[in-house]
């Protein structure tokens, strides 16, 4: 199909294949090694969106990540991403893009009106205009802005693709591959260093595939694909492109992503989209080059203007031309070698040069070859709504703030060049103090923090020359530190054009009396205006200026606007540039998919999911699970048509009437020896553990050193010097980090070792009245009766071949007993269980169930353990020992924790003995009280009492101790709802403890 | 990320790892008579230098040794990394 704008031979592309895509419902076509940009601009488009808050019309500006305008909607199979930008992506079949910001169409945009209001939209305008009143920020601030400056259509639907992380480490790596990239990569990994080499487009080559230069006895682009050929050969290379290297972290850990999948017509099932790299590198060399900068006129920002060189690069490597009539712009040499290729294309350009003149060698060529080039004159203006038609240039005055005379000249695009800006992003991201060169207007690295080299254009070595040799030298010293090979290379010979100086002048001034706007930051549409009237009002700190007025902030992080706004805050302040200083540049350094940097880690990868050795049974018994922490733990088991709480009542009930089996294995579990285990123990927890006798459990609480309780559970002694500690599941890893911290860094001379055995054993309570027949059947040649293995006894059983420890207690309240087992055997002892238990009524219960008949027991947990209470809140102030002390103790004496009307633990009815009070809920004294209510506690935790048939809720209040009849009411704001209740004791069911010892 | 070095284990990315914060505070003896201030001090009160630093950290995922890092909380560098009966 026709591309008006395509040359007829050269570049990189590949002509022998069509492809089609559709932009804003028309369908084009380009060829396969196009990016979407240059498939545009073959076909002549170059209006592409509107700007983020005048919304004018914006067209291509650029050929590579600096391009601020060309972001765009993707759509390909019923996926669609926000915000891309048309030059980083590749063309391949079944690409629909649309415009973005712009309604109803991008030729006809309502928004657009913001452009003749645009004095109302100044720098601040945002802070100024929308910030009172307050209320109406929602109905009217909000929802104007955003109609007005929507920014692309988040997708809906969950991400269909893949993402991978991977870590690597090297010697040396290499971000860029332009001629320094390369040399130094060839002369480190020649040396033996294991070296990566990451390249950000789709080719190898960085500048030497537009440059007219030879290297050795080759072209510049042969000498690329030769050079990276014989490093993708060698093993201790890996080469990487469409790899964008973003962040630059401490200690050298630098994050890369790899496009793997967008490029390709038919990717391999489970190819990733993209790869996210964490690269922890000895040494980094950053060959990133530099970019062009843009020169400031007014109405600057048309389609059909963009950077010089990057109008050279849709010709060089994707033969296609951004214009046919084409104005070259320019304060300095480079962009000659622009109009000298359009011209070998037979495109006629006429060059605009600030300066009064210039001997460079590629000037004289341009002149020998007859290209019009007026020296000393500037653009004054532009025409063209949709696309620049016409420039208003005219010869600059002495004092270069005028024109002595203005004339038109058509066109159809303008290729400026305002000089070049060092990428010195990943430099600056280390930490690495830039400093400013007067000479060539840049910052370049200067003191790095890391182990880093900048070489190269990003260096501020502008001819290939040097950075041919800079890169060969760098490569051979950093990597000799490492290998000591001493193996050189040389360098080779090269030839390449003759470009000297610029102009020290970029901002041209308006044509008198004309306010017309002159952009500095294409992507937040910031203007000269906007600076000067920030600097007007005061702000001064570069930093300020640049969030007030958004100047290089957003994914652009001011790739091109960053040191044209410098050099205008330092114009305007009569400073120069180095003391206004720059802004810090943070990562990513272009926008990464979310999706990237979380790679395989959603949905239920999300974290690890820990299951009982049980699992298998509970799922084929209908549990209904639910996480407990990483735990997935039986909620309850559903029978036919129940729901959550008619089967969590008749689990609880049951174990009430007759017996039930609960699966603790997620319990935390700790094995502790060593001769001084006891002494250990007894400065963990409140309570004496010294002359536990062994066959024994007892129950513990230990505290934090600032008194708050900070975990509880049974630990048992299994001989002299050898206990088994339970501790919550939430607080399982917490507990062995705290043993360990005392052990290794507070009491190093105990002789103690701990380790979690959580996962060597299952763990299954066998609660309720029946509960010591069933295990009389499972064990029926030991002694389990009161007197065998009587309330806090532990014997270990044998069932089989089975080990089997039992402790006789109980977190239900009920007669109880815990069985472990190895957790290879837990399945097989949990069916043995199931089957014996079977005529005593025996049913599963999950943490439902369990949670009830905590409650009605008043047992306090992870709800009342909360981190905020003390032991008398808890009603576990007998726990605390009065004979030696413990870790925490002497926070105890803190005047708060005395008070006489401290909260303490309750049990709370509702009066109707029907709502159930919602957990979370306020207790106060008067429920029409005016706000803020005063509030005396809040209820931990609610159950329906199976014992009573009516709701129960624990609260920790203040006073509680003096409120027991008390009727207050249960508020709950957030559900509109007040109960009146009442204040009985936190212990509902059997207050005095007969059924654990029975 | 920082990368620490266990003295255990050797090199490892800072995601193995918990920070357990100053490494010269010491707690007071059991049984002992400590003033209101000295346990505050112990407690909650730390400093936080800019500069040189001599903290805990804890091989979480790994060896589960606690152990002291000396580092500079301005710039990450770590200075020395020692089993916790060794100092700087
Ligand atoms: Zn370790």
């Amino acid at each position: 199909m026709h591309q008006e704008f395509r040359t007829s031979s050269g570049g990189f592309i590949d002509r022998s294949k069509e492809i089609s895509f559709i932009f804003n419902g028309k369908k084009y076509y380009g060829h396969r090694g196009d990016t979407l940009a240059s498939a545009l601009l073959a076909n002549g488009i170059h209006l592409i969106g509107r700007s983020f808050k005048y919304h004018r019309p914006r067209g291509i500006f650029a050929a590579g990540v600096e391009d601020a305008n060309g972001k765009v909607q993707l759509y390909k199979d019923n996926i669609t991403e926000p915000n891309v930008n048309v030059t980083e992506v590749e063309l391949v079949e079944g690409l629909r893009i649309e415009s973005q910001n712009c309604w109803p169409s991008v030729g006809f945009d309502i928004g657009g009106i913001n452009n003749f209001f645009s004095r109302f939209f100044p720098a601040g305008f945002y802070y100024k205009t929308f910030m009172w009143p307050k209320s109406f920020w929602y109905y009217v601030y909000e929802p104007f802005i955003r109609k007005a400056a929507g920014m692309g259509k988040a997708p809906l639907d969950p991400d269909p693709d893949r993402y991978e992380h991977q870590y690597e480490h090297c010697d040396i790596l290499v971000v860029g591959s332009g001629p320094s990239g390369i040399a130094s990569a060839l002369s480190a990994a020649k040396n033996g260093a294991r070296v990566i080499l990451a390249e950000d487009k789709s080719r190898f080559g960085g500048s030497l595939l537009t440059d007219n230069v030879t290297i050795g006895n080759k072209n510049g682009d042969e000498w690329v694909e030769d050079s990276i050929a014989e490093l993708e050969s060698m093993p201790n290379v890996t080469v990487r492109k469409r790899s964008q290297v973003f962040g630059y972290y401490d200690h050298n850990m630098l994050v890369m992503f790899e496009r793997c999948k967008d490029h390709l017509k038919n990717p391999a099932p489970y190819t990733p989209r993209q790869r996210l790299w964490y690269i922890r590198a000895k040494h980094v060399i950053i060959s990133t080059g530099s970019i062009e900068r843009p020169l400031i006129f007014a109405n600057n920002d048309r389609p059909g203007i963009m950077l010089a060189n990057s109008a050279r690069e849709y010709l060089k490597v994707y033969g296609v031309l951004p214009g046919k009539n084409p104005i070259v712009f320019t304060n300095n040499d480079t962009a000659y070698e622009t109009a000298i290729e359009f011209k070998a294309k037979g495109i006629n350009t006429t060059i605009l040069d600030t300066r009064k003149s210039s001997n460079a060698g590629v000037v004289q060529e341009a002149k020998n070859l007859g290209i019009e080039i007026k020296f000393n004159h500037g653009i004054a203006n532009t025409s063209g709504y949709k696309k620049v038609n016409s420039a208003t240039i005219g010869e600059l005055n002495n004092t270069k703030d005028g024109y002595k005379n203005l004339q038109t000249l058509p066109c159809d695009s303008i290729f400026v060049s305002g000089n070049w800006t060092p990428t010195v992003h990943l430099a600056s991201q280390s930490g690495n103090k830039l400093k400013y060169e007067v000479e060539t207007d840049t910052f370049l690295p200067h003191q790095s923090r890391q182990k880093e080299t900048v070489i190269g254009s990003a260096n501020g070595s502008f001819t290939l020359k040097e950075s041919l040799a800079d890169g060969f030298k760098k490569g051979f010293q950093i990597s000799d530190e490492i290998t000591k090979n001493s193996k050189e290379l040389s360098v080779p010979i090269s030839d390449e054009k003759d470009f000297r100086l610029h102009d020290k002048f970029w901002c041209m001034p308006l044509p008198n009396n004309k306010n017309y706007k002159r952009f500095v930051d294409f992507q937040n549409d910031v203007a000269v205006s906007d600076i000067q009237l920030a600097v007007r009002e005061g702000f001064r700190s570069i930093e300020h200026v640049k969030r007030y007025t958004t100047l290089g902030m957003a994914t652009d992080q001011g790739k091109t606007s960053n040191l044209n706004g410098l050099q205008l805050v330092s114009d305007l302040e009569k400073k120069i540039v180095p003391e206004v200083g720059h802004t810090t540049f943070r990562p990513p350094y272009t926008s990464v998919t979310i999706g990237t940097l979380i790679g395989r880690e959603v949905g239920k990868n999300y974290q690890a999911t820990r299951k009982s050795p049980m699992h298998e049974w509970h799922e084929k018994n209908n549990a209904v699970f639910v996480d407990a922490g990483l735990w997935l733990r039986p909620r309850y088991y559903n029978r036919g048509e129940e729901t959550l709480d008619e089967a969590s009542k008749r689990e609880a009930l049951n174990v009430r009437q007759n017996v039930g089996i609960c699966d603790v294995s997620s319990l935390g579990k700790i094995d502790i020896k060593g001769k001084n285990s006891a002494e250990f123990l007894n400065r963990v927890y409140t309570n004496a553990f010294l002359k536990l006798p062994i066959g024994k459990a007892r129950y513990g609480v230990m505290l934090r050193e600032d008194g708050m309780v900070f975990d509880d559970g049974t630990t048992t002694r299994i001989s002299e010097n050898h206990f088994h500690m339970t501790t919550t599941t939430a607080q399982a890893t917490n507990v062995l980090s705290h043993l360990e911290y005392y052990l290794q860094v507070v009491w190093p001379e105990l002789d103690v070792n701990v380790v979690s055995t959580t996962e060597q054993w299952a763990g299954m309570a066998i609660a309720g009245p029946n509960s010591r027949a069933l295990l009389k059947k499972l064990f029926p040649h030991d002694d389990v009766s009161n007197e065998g293995l009587p309330f806090m006894g532990f014997k270990e059983f044998k069932f089989k071949n089975i080990t089997a420890r039992v402790f006789r207690i109980s977190f239900s309240g009920e007669l109880a007993f815990e069985v472990n087992v190895m957790s290879d055997y837990g399945e097989e002892m949990w069916n043995e269980i199931m089957v014996l238990g079977e005529d005593l009524g025996i049913q599963p219960y999950g943490t439902e169930a369990l949670s009830t008949l905590r409650i009605e027991m008043g047992h306090v947990a992870g709800s009342e353990i909360d981190g905020r209470t003390i032991a008398y809140d808890l009603s576990l102030e007998g726990m605390l020992s009065q004979k030696k002390d413990f870790i925490g103790k002497r926070s105890l004496t803190r005047k708060a924790f005395a008070e006489k009307d401290r909260e303490k633990i309750v049990g709370v009815v509702p009066l109707d003995k029907k709502t159930s009070i919602p957990e979370g809920s306020y207790l106060v004294e008067n429920a029409k009280a005016s706000f803020p209510n005063p509030k005396l506690g809040h209820v931990s935790a609610s159950c329906w009492s199976v014992e009573y048939d009516n709701p129960f809720s624990l609260a920790i209040i203040k006073d509680g101790k003096n409120r027991k009849g008390e009727k207050l009411f249960a508020v709950s704001p957030l559900k509109n709802i007040v109960i009146p209740v009442v204040i009985i004791s936190q212990h509902y069911v059997d207050p005095e403890g007969k059924r654990v010892r029975s | 990320m920082l990368e620490i070095k266990c003295p255990y284990c050797g090199n490892r990315s800072q995601n193995e790892f918990a920070y357990g914060g100053d490494a010269t505070v010491k707690r007071p003896e059991l049984n002992s008579m400590i003033s209101d201030q000295e346990w505050d001090e112990f407690v909650y009160y730390r400093k936080n230098p800019r500069g040189n630093h001599l903290e805990l950290w804890h091989h979480v995922s790994g060896c589960r040794q606690w152990f002291k890092v000396f580092r500079n909380t301005a710039t990450h560098e770590i200075i020395q990394t020692m089993e916790m009966k060794e100092n700087p």
